[in-house]
């Protein structure tokens, strides 16, 4: 096991003209536990390929530690890969699907069956070993064909490409908890493509955000919710996702229409911004208080634990997210306040500032 | 089931969302929708149960002319089994079933595997290869009738000359057996090869990427992802190769003209010889009635084998 290091890897399926993946350095640490989050067709499952060499890229290097694999092809990867759906040889039982990658590359008899046993056992397959695998239920073909990957030895990293997709809702929890047990029992380095938020937040260590080909953060679930780099990390992550409204940077102060809302932090020429704030960092209130952004108040869902507070801020929407118990009247003005440590500003979608509270300047 | 049904509807279930329970119990012993059946039933009985209703009486009685018949019971089925030319042709057309079983089907697979997967060179191929499936059956006769000649035809004087082997299948039996084989080889592999290929090309990539990550040959990944994934075309594959070349009659009818001696007079030959050219209605309708119970019979087993192997 080592890190797996990508040197300006990028891919193109039209010859050059636009990339699927554009060329980027990363390194994926190893034994950890990675998320690769990202909407339809950004080039996850492009760079999943690239990883285990089922598509060689038109650009760049790849290395498996000190070892250049660029070249070689996938069966001399060890890579564990496991698709969207079960992919089974399904005329073969559980213990011949687990066995089968391992009599392809001529593992002694007993190895096999050893190594089999332990994986089997690992995964909890062991009552399942001689039933056909198309018999089993989607989850257990899921776990099967993650096993297929896991009988190796040395086994570089486990990538998994949405993997929870054919399962069952309530079976989908139970098959994450036992993809991290798994983590936690073999120390393989995990790259878990998805593109649900959820998954990605409670399964990984790291979460990478990719959108059209580039990864635009990567961090902790923590770091993502509560320090978003780009825009799309704020939409993307949390929900509902960060608000962003149009403002202005003049003379070292953020406004919003005429509301003063802070003092610009960061090294930034004056000019149009955007400031991007979660709804769980916007505070309301009936009075003004100093910085608040004034705002009409469209509508109130009630979510349950707390309730959505819709308003309209010079024709953008601005959402709030208060307590159950709080009273807001769709129609009445109400002032906005933005909490100083949850409230960016970003210019052309990343993030070049945050917001500091004005010198003597209550409430923020 | 009513209350059931009630009790599905949830807590707030009112009186007259348990009328429309209690309706729609009811429903299915409505059986008006039988009627839009109705169309195809007509048709049906017009084209083939009238027809095949014909050939029962015309099985059952010997006709002399159409005013003046006697009723002979099964006494045509008797005779049919049990007259030695009619076993010897059910026996040389389940042989030449049987042969062009075991070679198309394998080699149209073999086509299809070979077959590209995509560009340009997919239309081409695909035109190729269905091309023999648009001639029609008496064309492809004569096609085979020059081209099998030791004089005139292409074939048939290739073997002869170059390979210096006597081929003449208007005298002999062995060469006029494998000329109508290869004929019917060449007519319909095609078919067997599409069926295949659009089964091969269902398969989804990540199984291919699956195979390549566990480092399966390219035999394995045949034999373990490609061929289990043919069982449904393939058994549609037999049984149209099967019902079609116990049938055949066209083809062979050119070439050889079931000859020579009886070499190659297959069950059709054989029928068609006794009903168009004797006339002899009633035994042919007992043989046609027999033949058309041997295909269903046989197709059923094949399909029942085909269909339970899978599970």
């Amino acid at each position: 096991m080592a890190d797996i290091r990508l040197e300006g890897v990028g891919h193109s399926y039209d010859g050059g003209r636009t990339w699927a993946l554009k060329p980027m350095t990363w390194t994926w640490r190893e034994a950890r536990a990675y998320a690769l989050l990202g909407p339809s067709g950004c080039g996850k499952t492009t760079l999943l390929n690239i990883v285990s060499g089922l598509l060689s890229p038109t650009v760049g290097r790849i290395w498996f530690g000190d070892r250049d694999v660029t070249s070689v092809p996938t069966a001399g990867r060890n890579i564990a890969q496991v698709f969207q759906f079960p992919v089974l040889y399904e005329q073969m039982s559980v213990y011949d699907n687990l066995a089968f990658p391992l009599r392809n590359r001529r593992y002694p008899k007993a190895e096999i069956d050893q190594r089999v046993r332990r994986v089997s056992q690992l995964l909890g397959l062991d009552e399942h070993l001689h039933r056909r695998s198309r018999r089993l239920d989607p989850g257990r073909q899921q776990i099967v064909s993650l096993g297929r990957g896991l009988v190796r030895s040395e086994v570089a990293a486990v990538l998994l490409d949405e993997p929870l997709t054919v399962i069952d809702p309530a079976l989908k929890w139970t098959l994450r908890s036992k993809l991290k047990e798994i983590h936690r029992d073999t120390g393989h380095t995990l790259i878990y493509v998805t593109h649900d938020q959820t998954e990605a937040l409670t399964f990984a260590d790291e979460v990478v955000v990719l959108k059209d080909g580039e990864v635009v953060q990567s961090g902790t679930p923590a770091e993502l919710f509560l320090s978003p780099a780009h825009e799309f990390v704020g939409h993307f992550i949390g929900s509902p996702g960060m608000n962003v409204l149009p403002a202005e940077v003049a003379g070292g102060l953020v406004r919003v229409g005429e509301a003063v809302i802070g003092r610009a932090v960061g090294e930034l020429p004056p000019g149009p911004v955007r400031v991007g704030v979660r709804p769980e960092f916007v505070r309301v209130s009936a009075a003004r208080e100093t910085p608040g952004v004034k705002a009409r108040v469209k509508g109130v869902d009630r979510m349950g634990a707390y309730h959505l507070v819709r308003a309209d801020v010079d024709g953008h929407d601005l959402v709030a997210k208060v307590d159950a118990g709080s009273h807001h009247t769709p129609g009445a003005v109400e002032f906005f306040h933005f909490a100083a440590d949850g409230a960016f500003l970003f210019r052309d979608e990343v993030r070049c500032g945050s917001i500091a509270p004005l010198e003597g300047g209550q409430g923020a | 089931m009513t209350s059931q049904l009630a009790e599905d509807a949830g807590a707030e279930t009112s009186p007259r969302e348990e009328a429309r329970g209690r309706q729609a119990d009811l429903k299915p012993k409505n059986n008006r929708a039988w009627f839009l059946v109705l169309p195809v039933v007509v048709s049906v009985a017009f084209t083939a149960v009238i027809p095949l209703m014909t050939v029962v009486n015309f099985s059952v009685q010997d006709i002399f002319t159409p005013t003046d018949r006697i009723f002979v019971g099964l006494d045509w089925f008797r005779s049919i089994s049990r007259d030695p030319e009619v076993r010897a042709a059910f026996l040389r057309t389940l042989l030449f079933s049987a042969q062009v079983l075991l070679v198309e089907i394998p080699l149209g697979v073999a086509i299809a595997v070979c077959m590209p997967r995509r560009g340009v060179s997919v239309s081409v191929a695909l035109v190729v290869v269905a091309l023999p499936l648009l001639i029609p059956w008496n064309v492809v006769g004569t096609i085979w009738q020059i081209f099998a000649r030791g004089d005139i035809g292409l074939g048939g004087w290739t073997i002869n000359n170059v390979l210096g082997i006597g081929f003449n299948y208007t005298l002999d039996s062995t060469d006029a057996w494998i000329t109508v084989l290869l004929m019917d080889v060449w007519h319909w592999t095609p078919l067997v090869a599409l069926l295949a290929y659009a089964g091969l090309r269902s398969i989804p990539d990540p199984y291919f990427q699956a195979a390549q990550i566990d480092a399966a040959s390219a035999w394995a990944t045949f034999r373990h992802i490609q061929l289990p994934r043919l069982r449904g075309v393939l058994t549609i594959a037999v049984l149209l190769r099967f019902m079609d070349s116990f049938m055949i009659y066209t083809e062979p009818f050119v070439v050889t003209g079931g000859g020579p001696g009886n070499a190659t007079s297959f069950l059709s030959i054989l029928l068609s010889k006794i009903a168009v050219g004797q006339f002899d209605l009633g035994p042919a309708g007992a043989f046609s009635l027999l033949y058309f119970l041997i295909v269903q019979i046989i197709s059923y087993v094949f399909f029942t084998v085909l269909t339970r192997s899978g599970r």
